[in-house]
């Protein structure tokens, strides 16, 4: 087989493309395992991350399809409003910042234990991994993709 | 090639989806059919109003909240499956008060208990529910002027209703409708098998369902 520098290079910016709609797509459907399935209600701060989360399943597939350097850019703004939701709600939940500044009076409190996966790793903390990763990986392609 | 690999991706995780449901929904019904026969208390406490014979086999159990619009709509059901099958099936309430207040709610209906004015002011509450609450907050000041109309004593159900015997029974419903898994209202269970998908014709089934198991023809 021909050793082409170009495929090759796209083929890793195409296998990060995908990590990262693979990342999504696993998160959407977890999130909906919790709200529909456990019946955990989603609390405010829940639905404004799912706000930046659910489009990046379609924006990513679309990006893969042919495959479309540009899809990055379209995608990172939402993962990193996204990862900033996800960092204040864990640090909320982490109580470093004081409960009094929560924003959901209403409703399901956003600082509620519902589930900890191996006695630590609750929604929010999951919240964050994923839009960590999808953040870093779309960083990357960026930088691989100059546009 | 891609494309494959995508497709089965999302295949494979849409699957899994449902196969995790599948799996967690079977084995949530299953853990509460040995509560249902290890801890029935669980799910009638000796505390709880009851509608229905003694002797009836099938529990219509009821996890509810007053403010809640649903389980206003449902009420009508748990009646006239008791009236239709009299005898038969044993209706129990529990108190599930998630929404903002309700809790008050909740404290009032059993202190109307004590004056043997219990179902007749859930009821009321029931069909006022658009008048004392907003944006499923209570608006606990438009409950009193509701009262006098069931012939309730408002200055006892005052004094009676921060009574710590009833704190115990709110604060063990809710303990219970916790270790049952009710996040939502009304929660329904009959003889311990949880509502499944919920609506009004599911719980119909479900509750034809046991009756043909526990008074087979």
């Amino acid at each position: 087989m021909r050793n082409d520098g170009e495929t090759t290079a796209l083929d890793v910016n195409w296998l990060l493309c995908f990590c990262a709609w693979l990342i999504a797509f696993v998160s959407t459907l977890g999130s909906m395992f919790f709200s529909y399935v456990m019946e955990f209600a989603p609390c405010v701060l829940c639905w404004y991350q799912r706000i930046c989360l659910f489009p990046l399943v379609l924006i990513l597939a679309r990006g893969l399809f042919p495959f479309d350097p540009k899809a990055s850019k379209y995608a990172l703004p939402l993962a990193g409003v996204g990862w900033c939701l996800a960092a204040y709600h864990s640090l909320l939940y982490a109580e470093w910042i004081p409960a009094d500044m929560q924003p959901c009076t209403q409703g399901v409190s956003c600082t509620e234990v519902h589930i900890e996966l191996f006695g630590f790793l609750s929604i929010p903390y999951l919240s964050l991994i994923a839009f960590t990763l999808l953040s870093t990986i779309l960083i990357v392609l960026q930088r691989r993709t100059p546009v | 090639m891609k494309r494959t690999v995508f497709i089965a991706a999302a295949v494979a995780l849409v699957a899994a989806f449902f196969v995790g449901s599948h799996f967690y929904k079977s084995g949530r019904a299953e853990k509460l059919g040995f509560m249902a026969e290890d801890n029935a208390e669980t799910f009638v406490r000796p505390y709880s109003p009851t509608l229905g014979s003694e002797e009836a086999k099938v529990y219509l159990v009821k996890f509810s909240d007053p403010a809640c619009e649903t389980c206003a709509a449902f009420s009508p059901y748990g009646k006239q499956a008791l009236e239709e099958f009299p005898g038969k099936i044993k209706f129990v309430l529990r108190y599930a008060p998630f929404h903002k207040g309700s809790e008050d709610v909740v404290r009032i209906l059993e202190a109307a208990r004590r004056q043997d004015k219990f179902w007749e002011t859930l009821e009321l509450l029931y069909k006022k529910q658009s008048n004392w609450t907003q944006n499923h907050r209570v608006i606990i000041s438009r409950v009193w002027p509701l009262l006098p109309e069931v012939g309730l004593d408002v200055e006892r159900v005052r004094a009676d209703m921060n009574d710590p015997e009833i704190t115990k029974i709110v604060e063990q419903d809710l303990a219970d409708a916790r270790a049952l898994g009710v996040r939502r209202t009304p929660g329904f269970f009959v003889n311990g098998k949880p509502l499944e998908p919920f609506g009004a014709r599911p719980l119909v089934e479900l509750i034809l369902s046991e009756l043909r198991i526990q008074y087979p023809e």
